[in-house]
């Protein structure tokens, strides 16, 4: 099963735009994701920059609505993944749990959903999305 | 050796695992932490065997503790301390009973030289090790199986009923084939070294075929209906990525790696909702994982950046890429992948490979090229009961529209298959010669 693990840096909501972590912090982090790939289990991942690069779309009333950042309601942001593959929820928590995290970080551990988790119908509706992707013009 | 507890398999644990947390929790440290355990141990004490046996001891102190007095803030430390110390304790003792019978011989000196070593570098070489472990669980002095199961119970963490129940195998079975593999290495006093030279690349090739035996053994069963036991291919996956880590100027590693990423890429659209086969040109591109395939394409550049040319596991992934890229079955470059068998057939001669260059002939220059090519394979013995030379044959010959011929060649694949979805798939086919149409649809 695969796990996404977020992590969430408190302070990053209000970061400058082109916010870097300092290079001891990468440092850490870099060797920490080197051990994720020694073994074997690392998948993806990636650093995100700042919400004060991004923008909000908002859908209130089903019209599409365009916030710039920072955001001053966010209380947490993501400022970056990783996608590993692993044998359970509990091995996923371990490897989060080798992160070489500061006071102000959390990670949040979440299952991916496979196609299989989904029922029939839900499935079905998936299976017209790979289609479309197979086959552009029919849809 | 003193140190086996009685009647102790971790495998028994498992059913008292599930009630617990603390000792999934366990379960999952063991699968991170207990490759290295082993190695860091076997280095010590120079056997596998015993190596594993202490690794286990501190597991089952870790059972004992954890639950009551929480798991430690570094699991995996703790276990190597724990093992260490017993390791300790057993050389020494060993040491002392060697001196009463006054054989201090070479065996002492390795010995004592280990120990050394070891309190010299605790944390450092892991990696080494690690290696060191590869090679020995994969040594070619063990039969291929006995290199399977020591190989995903050694470096996979799985336990001994995880491995029986993904070869669908009697528990007891894997045991003995483990017991009897830790025998053998001891017996023949296989060096816990990593080999040099050019011996190398033939002890290598040893290791990449047990992990893409074990990818094998989950993408597809040999007989029966059963066509997946995916866990054993992500397995096989985690080991290949963990040795492209320890070998990384290995091209090979990184083309057997790109090549079963890209395999399984294809594992959701590969069965039907029915648990049908469906064959590679007639899935669905959208069910194709793309994280995988863009893994699969990283390391392919990764086994083409060596320089040293394309081996026999980089070319079939190369052959695999083809597919990959292609959004549409009419996108495939057919012509490059003829290329890729004919540079395939030529490095590692087989008949499968021939009847596949047969197939990519075909689709780049036309059935009757294909058709000409298998024309001269139907003598091969090797091929003489091989399902997929007459299922081949019969599609090349239906696009002829040489429909009578064809339904005789589907016939006859039908009859020597052994999966029965793939036969009733066949037989379809050969109905749909009768209607004298290439397809199964009337």
């Amino acid at each position: 099963m695969r796990f996404m693990m977020l992590m969430i840096p408190k302070g990053y909501e209000k970061a400058e735009p082109g916010a870097t972590p300092d290079p001891k912090t990468v440092a850490a982090m870099t060797k920490y994701n080197q051990s994720l790939q020694q073994a074997g289990v690392l998948l993806a991942l990636d650093g995100l920059h700042p919400p004060s690069m991004g923008a909000r779309v908002s859908f209130s009333g089903g019209k599409p609505k365009v916030t710039d950042g920072p955001f001053a309601e966010a209380k947490e942001v993501v400022g970056g993944y990783w996608i590993i593959q692993v044998k359970s929820k509990e091995e996923a928590i371990q490897w989060a749990s080798r992160c070489p995290g500061s006071d102000n970080e959390v990670i949040e551990v979440r299952q991916v959903q496979e196609f299989s988790d989904f029922p029939a119908e839900v499935k079905e509706a998936a299976g017209q999305f790979a289609d479309r992707l197979e086959h552009p013009k029919k849809s | 050796m003193g140190v086996r507890i009685a009647g102790y398999r971790k495998g028994s644990f498992s059913a008292t695992i599930v009630t617990s947390d603390t000792h999934r929790i366990i379960d999952a440290i063991w699968r991170i932490e207990s490759a290295r355990l082993i190695a860091s141990l076997a280095r010590m004490v120079r056997d596998v065997g015993l190596a594993e046996e202490i690794a286990q001891d501190a597991l089952v102190v870790a059972l004992e503790q954890w639950p009551q007095f929480g798991v430690p803030d570094n699991p995996g430390a703790w276990l190597m301390t724990t093992a260490k110390n017993r390791a300790i304790d057993l050389l020494r003792r060993n040491k002392l009973i060697e001196r009463k019978h006054e054989e201090l011989g070479r065996e002492m000196d390795v010995q004592r030289e280990a120990l050394t070593d070891f309190e010299i570098s605790v944390d450092d070489v892991i990696g080494d090790d690690l290696l060191r472990l590869v090679f020995t669980a994969c040594h070619p002095v063990l039969s291929p199986e006995a290199r399977v199961a020591l190989t995903l119970r050694l470096l996979g963490g799985l336990t001994t009923q995880e491995i029986a129940r993904a070869f669908l195998l009697p528990e007891p079975t894997i045991a003995q084939r483990i017991v009897r593999a830790k025998r053998t290495l001891a017996e023949a006093r296989v060096p816990f070294e990593v080999p040099r030279g050019p011996e190398l690349a033939v002890r290598l090739a040893s290791v990449l075929e047990v992990v893409y035996l074990v990818f094998n053994e989950g993408y597809a069963a040999t007989s029966g209906d059963d066509w997946m036991r995916p866990a054993l291919c992500e397995d096989a996956l985690r080991l290949g990525r963990m040795l492209a880590e320890l070998v990384p100027k290995e091209s090979e590693v990184h083309g057997l790696v790109a090549l079963m990423e890209i395999q399984a890429s294809r594992a959701r659209a590969r069965i039907g909702p029915s648990g049908e086969p469906i064959l590679l040109l007639e899935q669905n591109r959208g069910h194709w994982d793309q994280l995988l395939i863009r893994r699969g394409l990283a390391a392919l550049e990764r086994a083409r950046e060596s320089g040293r040319g394309l081996g026999p596991y980089a070319l079939q992934a190369a052959i695999a890429a083809c597919h990959a890229r292609a959004r549409t079955p009419a996108e495939t470059d057919w012509e490059c992948m003829a290329a890729l068998y004919d540079a395939l057939a030529q490095l590692a001669p087989s008949p499968v490979v021939e009847l596949n260059r047969a197939v990519a002939l075909a689709m780049a220059f036309g059935p009757a090229a294909g058709l000409e090519h298998l024309d001269r394979l139907t003598s091969e013995p090797a091929l003489r009961s091989y399902h997929l030379l007459p299922s081949v044959r019969g599609d090349l010959l239906a696009k002829l529209g040489r429909f009578d011929e064809a339904r005789v060649e589907f016939e006859r694949a039908a009859s020597l298959t052994h999966n029965a979805r793939e036969r009733s798939m066949l037989l379809e086919r050969s109905a749909a010669c009768v209607r004298g149409s290439v397809t199964t649809k009337p």
